[in-house]
């Protein structure tokens, strides 16, 4: 009996709390990231954005989430139930286990896998599956041609992210994330990987369908896109995992290019703010680009999109691994042996 | 326990996790509310029309092309990972070898170019 205390339930114990300190702020920040997009959307187009629920409006996101929890969940005559109920759960659910291997300081990760940017990419690019089976499974016009588009655009610039990960693998010379942050000890990736770093900013947005490439909920021509037949809490399922994801794919550029936890300059003043502070505040940059992006530019069209995704980003971040590779191998600046 | 399990049970307890809060959430969302289906609720949207036929009709075949060609460059992408990772331990022979692999998808890359599988018109 007391075997099994320390052997198998202490350290699930332990693993829960650790998952739960993940989650618990991650849901935070997604409600109070449609807060701060709101806001800064607002300030940019000289409105005032949500100021009435709570002092400045900072209980918007509670009374928003409280407002889809009691609404009622229709589903549809035509739809398929099962897939069409399983379809928000896959994606809420896909958007939280890639926090599984995400360092946000030295040793503060859930499970430090040796592959870990190989998670990840599995993990984003089974996100598709919710939106497939939502659009097909609502069994609406609207809601499968959305799914279609988004499918196709999804994985257009999945390609491209795997494209620019490999150079900064080759950088690196390991798949474990809290390795490729301690390698940019020196030299933070965004430097010498500059264009890749702003392909990376581009892939994103179109990953996570944001603007200026929201085109599976181009609302003008697809009413909402894929989630067009969810209400009440399959839809807030979506729209939480659609957040998640962008609050994801901007942790992933941090710890790629932006060197993770690490301060900008390893000095006294700096290395005193602890690592995760730095984490958040770098993610919260990127995000603010995420915003930025959608508060000023108009919205792509699809063959445009499809165009800068296989003739613009595949071709340059190919010749970039290609370059690199060379490069390294030329100058001799490969990662030195494990 | 043994090393392989102390490295990934706590994913497949993240999963868990993740799973069940989806699930509790949807669930008791559907529990809390009042249900009150009704005929022209629960039909398929269609701008106030009733829907004119079923959704799952014939679509573009370009969507199936670009997900053939998916398949084909996030396979490439799945061999660049291990390799990118021991480069330094291959030499210049790894190194050419991936580059004429490369050289060869660069080329079935420039024929479907030319061959106009990616264009949207």
């Amino acid at each position: 009996m007391a075997e099994f205390w320390t052997d198998f339930l202490w350290p699930l114990i332990l693993i829960l709390v650790k998952i739960l300190a993940f989650i618990l702020p991650l849901l935070l920040a997604v409600a109070y990231l449609t807060y701060a997009e709101r806001k800064v959307i607002a300030a940019m187009h000289l409105r005032k954005g949500p100021n009435v629920v709570g002092p400045f409006g900072l209980l918007q996101p509670m009374a928003d989430g409280l407002k889809l929890f009691i609404k009622e969940t229709v589903v549809p005559t035509g739809a398929n139930p099962v897939v069409f109920l399983m379809a928000p759960v896959v994606t809420f659910t896909l958007a939280l286990v890639g926090w599984a291997v995400i360092p946000v300081s030295e040793g503060w990760v859930v499970a430090d896998i040796n592959v870990g940017i190989l998670y990840l990419f599995a993990v984003s690019s089974l996100g598709i599956y919710g939106i497939i089976m939502a659009g097909w499974a609502s069994n609406s016009k609207y809601a499968f041609l959305g799914g279609l588009r988004s499918a196709a655009q999804m994985v257009s610039y999945e390609v491209s992210i795997g494209f620019i990960i490999v150079t900064v693998l080759l950088s690196a010379g390991s798949l474990n994330l809290s390795q490729i942050v301690r390698a940019q000890s020196g030299l933070w990736y965004c430097i010498p990987h500059f264009p890749m770093f702003v392909l990376f900013l581009i892939s994103a947005l179109a990953e996570t369908n944001r603007t200026p490439f929201d085109l599976p909920e181009a609302e003008s021509e697809l009413v909402g896109g894929y989630n067009t037949e969810y209400s009440a809490m399959t839809f807030a399922m979506f729209f939480l995992g659609e957040y998640a994801n962008m609050i994801l794919m901007s942790s992933l550029c941090v710890i790629l290019f932006l060197g993770g936890w690490l301060p900008p300059i390893a000095v006294a003043p700096f290395t005193w703010i602890p690592g995760v502070i730095w984490f958040a505040l770098k993610v919260s940059a990127v995000l603010f680009f995420y915003l930025w992006a959608r508060a000023t530019l108009p919205r792509y069209r699809y063959d445009q999109l499809m165009r800068l995704g296989w003739k613009v980003f595949l071709p340059m971040s190919l010749g970039w691994v290609v370059i690199t590779a060379v490069a390294l191998h030329l100058f001799g600046w490969l990662p030195p042996r494990a | 326990m043994d090393e392989l399990l102390r490295e990934y049970l706590p994913i497949l307890v993240f999963i868990g996790v993740a799973l069940g809060m989806a699930g509790v959430m949807v669930v008791a969302s559907y529990v809390v509310a009042r249900q009150n289906p009704d005929t022209e609720k629960v039909s398929a949207y269609e701008c106030g029309f009733d829907p004119f036929d079923d959704a799952r009709a014939r679509f573009e075949v370009r969507f199936y092309l670009v997900s053939i060609l998916f398949i084909i460059f996030d396979l490439e992408a799945a061999f660049l990972f291990p390799w990118a990772v021991v480069l330094n331990r291959i030499g210049i022979f790894g190194l050419a070898s991936m580059l004429v692999f490369l050289g060869v998808l660069t080329v079935g890359f420039i024929y479907e170019w030319r061959k106009g599988a990616l264009e949207w018109e």
